[in-house]
């Protein structure tokens, strides 16, 4: 068994790599580095409860203090590993200390894709990926302000949804032809855009953002070819894998760290898991998820193939966003070729849009659809064929779909 | 601040102090409590916070959201007075409370 495990990252994947290593019996030394302030936290309520103001930063932490203590896991915040030598098995601080690992896992995640357009780096223009952002987001983030929001994905339509709430004057520039459409299917787009527009917040799809105008502070966006004027502006166009330290120590990376189902690099002491990672989803395609479950999941790999008992990664992912009173539940991974199932009707504020490949279920989008989401996620997990006419009536309940 | 009890399958009890507003679940994590994963945290998407309320407190709380409703109905393991722990929010009224925890949540 490993004596001395090093986490590099202290998020989601991290922390649970903590506790599956004691669960599992790892008796050895873990030290796990974070370059926040904070220990572990979750990030999902930043842009939804947290930003809002209903929910106290102190709810945000993963593990109370006294976890680390317990799980004798020594936690390091504020710093960042600088360099890892494969070969000596060790990791420099920026603190200038090395540590040696017989076991290391990166679970370094993913930072913001930044905006390079002429003035985008003027005062008030801000990103969403962790406490400090929201915290400097909140002053300005008051009823009666305008908000530009740069990109209509998860991130911007949360935030979008925040700010109508809290009466802002919100207004969203999308590059493609509809919202979220990385992630979802044109129903759901269509009704989210509805939903949106329902709540006062004007949307621009097919617009790009050309540039920013201020004087001394952001005072307009320039999008397709017209500026809007607006108090402050919220990126969220997306993030890029912290994968910078695996490739300057020589392993293999190509957007994300190159991982097998087993969640190893191609060093054998050395293993990567959550956002940071590339790996063959269960459908045998390289695929880089950015997501809770996977964080949980292939951490929790991570960790069997540690301490030498591999066993393979085949979860369903699983995804959710929360937007007004709708609850986005998303399970599987379509592809724009599958065949496409409506079950419920979105003018209810409650339905499900089915995938199916082969004619067995590989995704599943549902909004206020818990049985659709839920029995939907274990079809997936089962391969199984489903008539098409079965799914799309409602008046057979999901329970009796499998049957 | 209200104290909540979690039995365990295997007997042992734990009882914790949640704060008001909180939920049970956020407690049972800050305390360490074995057998709540809560996934998700708390965003009643995951099902993995499973509880059995004691049946003497079961019709003392506030009743299911029909998303709570439908994420219990599969659980696994489901009782009549199952509960997602991520959606019982404490109040000074549930002091005492106590539930059980499921074998597993998964």
């Amino acid at each position: 068994m490993p004596e001395q495990i090093v986490i590099i990252g202290a998020g989601q994947a991290g922390v649970q790599a903590v506790e599956s290593l004691r669960r599992e019996g790892l008796t050895g030394a873990i030290t796990m580095i974070g370059d926040e302030a904070y220990p572990p936290y979750q990030r999902p309520p930043l842009s939804k409860a947290y930003l809002l103001g209903t929910f106290s930063r102190e709810r945000l932490f993963l593990k109370p203090d006294n976890f680390y203590r317990e799980a004798g896991c020594d936690l390091i915040l504020g710093t960042r590993v600088t360099a890892i030598d494969r070969a000596a098995k060790t990791v420099a601080l920026t603190d200038g200390r090395s540590l040696p690992y017989d076991k290391l896992l990166l679970a370094t995640g993913t930072r913001v894709r930044k905006l390079s357009c002429p003035g985008a780096d003027l005062p008030g223009i801000h990103y969403l990926r962790d406490i400090a952002d929201v915290d400097g987001l909140q002053d300005a983030f008051k009823p009666g302000a305008r908000i530009a929001i740069v990109g209509g994905g998860y991130i911007g339509l949360e935030v979008a949804a925040v700010g109508a709430k809290r009466g802002l004057d919100v207004t969203v520039f999308e590059t493609a032809d509809r919202l979220m459409a990385r992630a979802v299917s044109q129903p759901v787009s269509d009704f989210y855009a509805a939903e949106h527009a329902r709540a006062g917040v004007k949307l621009y799809l097919n617009t790009s953002v050309e540039g920013f105008e201020g004087t001394t502070r952001i005072e307009g966006v320039r999008a397709g070819g017209v500026t809007h004027e607006t108090d402050l502006v919220l990126v969220g166009i997306g993030v890029v894998p912290n994968d910078m330290l695996a490739r300057e120590s020589g392993l293999p990376c190509r957007d994300g760290i190159i991982v097998d189902s087993n969640a190893r690099t191609a060093d054998p002491s050395v293993f990567a898991a959550g956002d940071c990672t590339r790996h063959y989803g269960r459908e045998g395609i390289e695929i880089r998820l950015e997501c809770v479950q996977n964080a949980i999941d292939q951490a929790k790999h991570a960790v069997l193939a540690m301490l030498g008992r591999p066993k393979a990664y085949s979860e369903v992912p699983w995804f959710w966003s929360d937007q007004y009173d709708l609850k986005l539940q998303i399970a599987g991974m379509a592809r724009p070729t599958d065949r496409t199932v409506l079950r419920g009707d979105p003018a209810a504020r409650k339905f499900a849009v089915f995938h199916l490949r082969d004619g067995v279920v590989v995704a599943v989008e549902a909004v206020n659809a818990a049985p659709e989401y839920l029995v939907g996620k274990k079809l997936i997990a089962d391969g199984a064929s489903i008539a098409v006419e079965r799914l799309a009536d409602v008046s057979v309940p999901m329970k009796q779909m499998a049957q | 601040m209200p104290k909540v009890t979690f039995i365990q399958p295997d007997g042992t009890e734990q009882t914790v102090e949640i704060a008001v507003g909180w939920s049970v679940m956020e407690g049972a994590v800050r305390s360490l409590v074995p057998g709540i994963d809560a996934d998700c945290g708390g965003a009643c998407a995951c099902a993995t916070c499973h509880v059995y309320v004691d049946p003497a407190w079961a019709a003392a709380l506030p009743p299911k959201s029909d998303m709570e409703e439908a994420m219990l109905d599969f659980a696994q393991v489901v009782a009549p007075t199952s509960r997602l722990s991520c959606q019982l929010r404490v109040t000074s009224d549930m002091d005492g409370l106590i539930v059980r925890v499921p074998v597993s949540q998964h």
